[in-house]
């Protein structure tokens, strides 16, 4: 500090520093009012009911028949309930953990299979597989956070990238190999459907759905109120902090992984019901995953769960805009418009 | 308490630090100053097992010290205030200092949240609020306060006024004096070397990753060559 006209025996108050950003403590200028926060958020969620009319609206207008346009939406909520299940996992891992885990959707195949086993083998209800599904892929998750992924933490995006991308080619190939390449099913024993609005929902959607919602709830609360929760935020935020309160950063990595793929394992049992098991229906998942991650703001777990809502309206009101074409198309049509506009999603602070 | 022999360490085969021998006795403020480059963040991030050493030894509490990973050392009550803070931005006051008792039992994070706010109100004025809404100078609190949730025997403070107005600093660096008479021992590195040397018990002087001078922190702070070098007077 070269301060030539300074004598020395200064009093405390010396003035080496020149000050930069601070004003004095008293002041309570420089926090942003948490009001304005919500207001941000209370403007795009209007956004995003705005637009959800006129895709009411349109929809309406194309069909020109309201138990139509009714079964779309709650066909689409339902799904998309499951949608935000899967999604969560995946922006959990990508928060904590900055991987970009393409295995995601294998995950989810693999959980589908053992749904089919558990119904097939046992002839259980298809629901009881979560039982066993959600701890087993917990596991899962552990060991290959642990023995396949660990080892590139730290390391180019790339490498992550890449080793995910294999081992969902080897959990793909593993399915077709065990299983073959023929559709199977794990239908739910007299499945039957409850009238609302005036449009029919089976009761296997609506249990889907609710558990998904009841699961993400957990999955919230446990991240919030629990220790182990608030070490996950807190690692997200910033790791080497957290090693420095004394947090075991590898431990929290592997929980961490290990409770998005037990993600991807529940909703693995709770769609099982409803499509075709191949070995490659979990792609599909993972594709629109990705779409949901990035809609709902990389990271975001509430983003995830809102934003699964919205792609499981958009594809099946895409269907009604344009029959016969794959419910993906309107998938992706939101997802370049969101890059386009938003590309920090829905519910994402600008980078 | 902190006895450094002869640390040598350095990064990617830069050696940096070259034979510093160190000691920190309990309820002392110690302080490292010295110029830009001097090697003083280097030899708290050897201590704090984030650089390891190449040779000598670090030994805390009567133990070894080098080689042990950080938790472990945190756990034994060796805590850093990082120069970037190292906050948790988006978790709240309240949940940045609970985390810093990530090591300790229930109740005694409950105790030493009570201890903290005593020593910055405003941090409990501020509870319920993101960490990263705070300002400069609370942020640093914050910091302080978080490391002191881990219930140190010894703190290390990286550059604590970084970014600070005098103002502020002096009441930082005075938060550091109560700290040290509820007898916690401070390891101090101040680029702000004045004020550092005229608080510190003791002090060393780095010069290119050694010790050039030692001694009581007033006498350091009158003494001819340090006042030329480092206080530019």
């Amino acid at each position: 500090m070269t301060d030539p006209t300074r004598e020395h025996g200064a009093p405390p108050l010396d003035r080496g520093t020149v000050s930069t950003e601070e004003p004095p403590q008293t002041t309570q200028l420089t926090t942003p009012a948490p009001g304005g926060r919500r207001r941000a958020v209370a403007v795009r969620v209007a956004a995003v009911v705005a637009i959800a009319v006129v895709a009411l609206g349109l929809a309406y207008w194309r069909t020109g028949n309201e138990v139509v346009v009714t079964q779309a939406v709650l066909t689409g909520l339902m799904i998309g309930g499951v949608y935000g299940l899967v999604a969560m996992g995946l922006t959990l891992i990508f928060g904590v953990l900055d991987i970009v885990n393409f295995a995601h959707g294998a995950f989810l195949a693999v959980a589908l299979y053992i749904t089919v086993e558990m119904v097939g083998r046992f002839g259980a209800h298809p629901y009881l597989a979560l039982l066993v599904s959600v701890p087993l892929m917990f596991l899962l998750g552990a060991a290959v956070q642990r023995f396949i992924l660990s080892g590139a933490m730290g390391k180019p995006l790339e490498n992550q990238l890449l080793i995910t991308l294999g081992l969902a080619l080897l959990i793909d190939n593993g399915l077709l190999l065990f299983y073959g390449p023929n559709p199977q099913s794990a239908r739910l024993p007299n499945d039957t459907g409850i009238n609302v609005f005036g449009a029919v929902v089976t009761v296997g959607r609506l249990l889907a759905f609710a558990v998904a919602l009841v699961l993400a709830g957990l999955l919230y609360l446990l991240l919030q109120r629990t220790r182990l929760g608030t070490a996950i935020r807190a690692v997200a935020a910033n790791d080497s902090g957290a090693q420095m309160v004394g947090i075991d950063t590898r431990r929290i990595y592997m929980a961490t992984f290990a409770i998005g793929t037990a993600c991807a394992g529940a909703a693995g049992v709770l769609v099982a019901p409803l499509v075709t098991i191949e070995p490659t229906t979990g792609e599909l998942f993972n594709i629109v995953a990705f779409v949901v991650v990035v809609l709902g703001g990389m990271g975001n777990v509430v983003g995830a769960l809102v934003g699964g809502l919205l792609i499981g309206l958009t594809e099946q009101l895409g269907a009604l805009y344009l029959p016969g074409q794959s419910p993906l198309l309107s998938v992706f049509i939101v997802f370049v418009l969101v890059l386009f506009l938003r590309p920090q999603g829905l519910f994402g602070r600008a980078a | 308490m902190l006895v450094l022999d002869g640390l040598c360490a350095g990064y990617h085969g830069l050696q940096i630090l070259h034979e510093l021998d160190l000691r920190v006795e309990a309820g002392e403020i110690v302080a490292l100053v010295g110029a830009n480059g001097a090697g003083k963040t280097t030899a708290l991030r050897a201590i704090s097992g984030v650089v390891s050493s190449s040779s000598g030894s670090i030994s805390f509490d009567g133990q070894r010290a080098d080689g042990v990973r950080t938790a472990e050392l945190v756990r034994r009550g060796l805590v850093q205030v990082p120069e970037e803070r190292a906050l948790f931005g988006p978790l709240t006051v309240e949940e940045n200092l609970r985390m810093g008792g990530w090591t300790q039992k229930g109740p005694d994070v409950s105790t030493s949240l009570t201890e903290v706010f005593e020593l910055f109100p405003i941090l409990e004025e501020r509870r319920r609020q993101a960490a990263e809404t705070l300002s400069g100078g609370q942020q640093q609190m914050l910091a302080i306060g978080r490391a002191l949730m881990a219930r140190p025997k010894l703190l290390m403070l990286d550059e604590p006024s970084t970014g600070l107005s005098p103002k502020l600093t002096w009441s930082v660096l005075e938060a550091v004096r109560t700290i040290r008479d509820r007898g916690v021992a401070v390891l101090l590195v101040e680029q702000n070397a004045a004020q550092a040397l005229r608080m510190a018990d003791r002090a060393y002087v780095l010069e290119s990753g050694s010790c050039v001078l030692s001694g009581p922190g007033p006498e350091l702070a009158e003494d001819d060559r340090v006042r030329s070098a480092y206080l530019g007077l």
